[in-house]
């Protein structure tokens, strides 16, 4: 093949000259170019090497359903894969690259599979390597994962760069009456009629330029099509492919705002991810040109019809010299004509003995003939002919290239997205859209139009539908008829060449030829879907736009069926593919979810506190003195706080305000233990159960006045308790007169924990009376103030088991209060602690927290039972008492030791007896933690039947996953003052 | 992307609502039976077309609503608050 720039042809700016490398050499273009037209300018024709046999291939296209030329565009950490060269458009450094192929496009080693074609045919990475006898006996999923890394790195397409994407991406949002999908002669019609009647349109186009195909005629120009939208107000976006339709007339765009620049300009994103909403959507998306299946139909050469129509006009470059078209079709005479006039010599096949056609007798029109075999390997040679199908009588024409027309697929994508199935039409052999009852309506060539006067008028006629659907007008209207052409077109998918090792492609980017579907066929993959899986026909990134119904004519042959019975494969979002980053936009790094801080975070942050993220939350996690590590620092923290006092941040907990004059009622209802007696200024510890009886959440509620509660909850539960709360207040029980407020943010809290708690406390209040144990006992509330007249809530609440307080102010008190209370404690040798620590103090109490409570523990489990009124009704007590929830060898929370008391455990050790080491064993070990008071590791968990059952065996702690096995005994969970006397001090 | 009419907010996308469940249970009282609680809680019709269900909008005003909504196409035909009191508000204020 030798492909040239022509001087006379193309509309490309010849001033503007673009330098670009192709696999590290250098070469020229011109400002309008894309990569493909640039390429085959400078007469490259391999381009890429094909999935599985390694073939080279070249350019098939010139637009979005390209599946030979995927390249590598850019270096380091913007390389970009699988891009296709047809739609990149070229800028000044542009760097490109072939893939798959090893050390080069052209020399590639792995093109001896092409040789072994055999053994790659449908299914043959699932029959080999996933468990087909010889490599079976049971081991075939072992066998697969020890090859699918070698498998991956054969079969691969382009790699991503593994390095951080340092380009940004945006999503935005628009709205708009209409918006239509395609600036061709359909879907510009389209928007301008709907702008004359006042609507608010949006056009999309995914080209760079407006006109769709017509951008592929000689005398095209489309600044006054441009003008005139812009004068009706038509938001224009071009470089924008509309993706995916969604419910109520969403519409998915993806934007490429940077990727045609040379130099991208870092204010701005790369791409940007819109979502339109609606009121109709117009799709005028065209159709796409399908090839035809025969003998070696890959080599570099072949294209379709079209494309070498949009290289000569568009980019005036000349695809080959000595031209053969095959087609079944009128749509190629005109293509024929120019290319022709352009100096090739070209000869059309078309495989109709009956047809007439206006032609000037510039080239030769051969009636009744189909191509069935190209001669060549990395060039067209010569192309093998025959008249008629079955191949008997043959001759050979020289030749540098084919070009195919098996007739147009309408872009029915978009409307299948919605889930609308598109019905075959026999005349004009494709699928054409069916109509929908949503506000979308399908113009153009993508309704199977082939002229442009036919076109228009449906482009009319769709937005007087819309006009129509939306009430805005009442006006009849009608679509041309499909079809367009002067002659029927012909069906023709296969020429069948029944030579051993021939290949005839379906789908090009995965290498799937006929032999394949028949192969799949024969092992009984008789549904479309399955075939398609099996084979993997369509699968590739372009979606099998050019090849999908060759392979539906093949499955509808060998099935006795009609195109029609055999279906059609759904079509899923994206179109095109769609970049992660474009997905994402801005939610990655640090905004990849909201963050959460407490009022007092830079205070933790300057007093040395290390953080740690507890659901959007940053808490703080220890506080390290110099060389202290971890493991220091929390040890010290924890003995800290049994020693003398320490001060810990708690304002994550959520915090509830439950006012009205049924407060009492409604937590009386929603916690399992009695609350109708609790008096004002006392608290209660309170656990939640779901309707199944299960334990939802646990917290405290703090009675503040008659009808006024301030509840906590647990910092995880927090949103699903507020939403319960509101559900049950809404839904179920609208008789009771109770407000809920969120009032989490609204209040900074505190822990004070630790024997010297009350000291600190009382140098910290302005009457230092009220934290006596007399007038604040445990369990008591107060609202009082903070030195400095800092109003403030107290509670005498110990999670730690040591005499504790909460105390809580108004948020932007925060600091003041940490000044005030730290600086006491000081006085008494306190800490500040942090996460690590207050789990260390809770675990030695045997206090449950989101660890044990995880959605399958019910209150007896949790060794809570008395926590459970017998004397009322609650949600959840009808359900946790049912079927399952009353065996008796549901695993029980209890404390682990190491029966070595020098070794360690981790979370997540599953326990067993000592001779059944297997599966899920007897229980579990949630929490551990080393135990400052009782100077060995401990840990909370859950075992079968309890401490009753186990208290004097040796069972074994098996940590599978760090190839870790220890002795344990079970103990009760309360391993330090199972009294519980010290927070009665 | 469904839009949800919410009585107090307006319209406004999916996204500011959580989904709640079945709207049409009854709940039993609480000292109800375990059996009556069981098919309350754990029975569920799968309706093919348009089921009332509550949603939350828990990214606005955190109104509960009955949504008459069909399960195969989206389309919404009514929205209301779930508290009759409430109901009777928007009602009064058509
Ligand atoms: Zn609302």
């Amino acid at each position: 093949m030798k492909t040239r720039r022509l001087d006379n042809y193309g509309k490309i700016n010849r001033d503007k000259i673009l330098s670009f490398s192709w696999d590290k050499k250098n070469y020229k273009g011109f400002e309008g170019d894309t990569l493909a037209s640039a390429l085959l300018a400078n007469n490259i024709g391999i381009v890429g090497r094909s999935f599985k046999y390694h073939r080279p291939r070249g350019i098939f296209s010139s637009g979005v359903e390209e599946s030979g030329a995927l390249v590598t565009i850019g270096s380091k950490d913007r390389r970009d894969p699988n891009v296709r060269a047809t739609t990149q458009e070229l800028y000044n450094g542009l760097e490109a690259s072939g893939q798959n192929a090893f050390p080069n496009v052209n020399f590639d080693l792995a093109g001896i599979n092409n040789y072994l074609g055999r053994f790659f045919a449908a299914g043959f990475y699932y029959k080999t390597f996933m468990g087909i006898p010889p490599l079976e006996w049971g081991k075939g999923t072992a066998i697969w994962m020890f090859f699918e890394k070698f498998i991956r790195k054969a079969a691969g397409m382009g790699s991503a760069s593994g390095l951080p994407d340092p380009d940004t991406y945006e999503h935005a949002h628009d709205f708009c009456d209409l918006i239509v999908v395609g600036s061709g002669p359909a879907g510009v019609a389209a928007a301008l009629e709907a702008a004359e009647k006042k609507l608010d349109v949006i056009l999309v186009e995914q080209d760079s330029l407006i006109g769709g195909n017509q951008l592929a005629e000689n005398d095209f120009d489309n600044s006054q099509i441009k003008n005139q939208l812009e004068n009706l107000g038509i938001k224009i976006m071009t470089r924008t492919t509309a993706f995916g339709l969604y419910d109520n007339c969403v519409v998915g765009l993806l934007e490429r705002v940077t990727d045609h620049l040379s130099a991208p300009n870092v204010n701005i994103p790369r791409q940007r991810f819109w979502t339109i909403r609606a009121k109709h959507i117009i799709v005028g998306a065209g159709a796409i040109e399908r090839h035809i299946a025969f003998n070696n139909n890959d080599i570099p050469g072949v294209m379709t019809v079209n494309a070498s129509k949009h290289y000569l006009n568009r980019y005036g470059v000349l695809t080959g010299k000595r031209i053969v078209i095959a087609t079944n079709n009128d749509s190629v005479y005109e293509t024929a004509h120019q290319l022709s006039e352009a100096g090739a010599n070209v000869t059309v096949l078309d495989s109709r003995t009956n047809f007439e056609i206006e032609t000037n007798k510039s080239f030769e029109i051969r009636k009744g003939y189909v191509p069935y075999n190209i001669n060549g390997s990395k060039k067209i040679d010569s192309l093998d002919i025959s008249k008629n199908e079955t191949i008997n009588k043959s001759e050979t024409i020289n030749c540098d290239q084919v070009l195919l027309s098996g007739g147009w697929s309408p872009a029915v994508h978009l409307l299948s997205h919605r889930g609308v199935k598109p019905k075959w039409d026999y005349n004009n052999a494709c699928f054409l859209p069916s109509d929908t009852k949503e506000n979308i309506t399908m113009v153009g060539s993508s309704r199977g139009l082939w002229n442009k006067n036919d076109c228009i008028a449906s482009g009319i006629a769709g937005t007087t539908d819309a006009l129509n659907r939306l009430g805005i007008s009442k006006t009849n209207y009608f679509f041309p008829k499909p079809g367009g052409w002067k002659n029927p077109i012909q069906p023709l998918y296969e020429v069948k060449y029944k030579k051993s090792r021939s290949k005839s492609f379906v789908d090009y980017q995965h290498d799937v030829t006929t032999d394949d579907v028949r192969l799949a066929h024969r092992e009984g993959f008789i549904s479309v879907e399955h075939l398609k899986r099996y084979t993997t026909l369509g699968m590739a990134n372009d979606q099998g736009k050019m090849g999908n119904i060759i392979g539906l004519s093949l499955m509808a042959e060998l099935l006795n069926k009609e195109i029609p019975e055999v279906g059609t494969t759904v079509f899923r979002p994206p179109y095109t593919p769609v970049s992660i980053g474009a997905l994402s936009g801005r939610n990655v790094g640090k905004h990849f979810r909201p963050l959460r801080v407490t009022p007092m975070h830079q205070w933790n942050i300057d007093h040395g506190a290390k953080m740690i993220e507890v659901g959007l939350y940053q808490r703080p996690w220890y506080y390290p003195k110099e060389n202290e590590t971890l493991s220091d620092s929390y040890i010290r923290e924890a003995s800290t706080v049994r020693k003398t006092v320490g001060i810990c941040d708690v304002t994550s907990l959520g915090k509830i305000a439950i006012q009205g004059p049924d407060s009492t009622e409604f937590l009386n209802r929603i916690y399992s233990n009695d609350f109708s007696k609790l008096q004002v200024g006392k608290a209660r510890y309170g656990i939640m159960l779901r309707d199944d009886g299960i334990v939802m959440d646990d917290g405290t509620s703090w009675r503040l006045a008659e009808n006024e509660y301030f509840m906590t909850t647990s910092t995880g539960e927090a949103a699903k308790v507020m939403s319960w709360l509101e559900e049950l207040l809404q839904t179920r029980w609208t008789d009771l007169n109770v407000n809920v407020t969120s009032v989490s943010e609204q209040w900074a809290g505190v822990s004070v924990a630790g024997p010297k708690s009350r000291e600190v406390l009382n140098n910290c209040v302005d009457d230092s009376l009220v934290v006596t144990n007399n007038n604040l006992p445990f369990m008591g509330v107060t609202s009082t103030f903070l030195k400095g007249n800092i109003p403030c809530r107290i509670a005498r609440i110990s999670f730690s088991g040591e005499l504790a307080f909460e105390v809580y102010v108004k948020s932007d008190f925060a600091n003041t209060m940490m000044d005030l209370l730290w600086a006491n404690a000081k006085k008494y040798d306190g800490c500040l602690y942090g996460l690590e620590a207050l789990g260390a103090l809770r675990v030695e109490k045997g206090h449950v927290t989101a660890a044990e409570l995880d959605g399958r523990v019910t209150i007896d489990d949790a060794g809570l039972s008395k926590m459970a009124s017998t004397k009322k009704s609650y949600i959840g007590s009808a359900m946790r008492k049912r079927g399952v929830l009353k065996n008796n060898d549901r695993e029980i929370l209890v404390g682990f030791f190491p029966t070595n008391l020098k070794e360690t455990f981790n979370a997540g050790t599953i326990v067993c007896e000592k001779n059944n080491i297997k599966g899920q064993g007897i229980g579990r070990i949630t929490s551990v933690t080393y135990s400052p008071e009782l100077g060995h590791w401990i840990g909370l968990g859950f075992v079968k039947g309890g401490l009753d059952k186990w208290k004097d065996t040796n069972l074994v702690g098996a940590d599978p996953v760090r190839n870790k096995q220890m002795n344990l005994k079970v103990v009760s969970p309360h391993m330090i003052d199972p009294k519980g006397e010290r927070m009665y001090a | 992307m469904i839009r949800i009419n919410c009585p107090y907010c307006g319209e406004r996308d999916h996204s500011e609502f959580s989904y709640g469940g079945d709207a049409t249970i009854n709940y039993p009282s609480l000292d109800a039976s375990e059996k009556e609680w069981t098919e309350a809680i754990f029975f569920r019709k799968n309706i093919k077309g348009f089921q009332f269900e509550t949603w939350h909008h828990s990214n606005g005003c955190r109104m509960w609503l009955v949504v008459e909504r069909s399960t195969v196409t989206h389309e919404i035909k009514s929205v209301k608050p779930c508290h009759p009191n409430l109901q009777k508000v928007v009602e009064n204020n058509k």
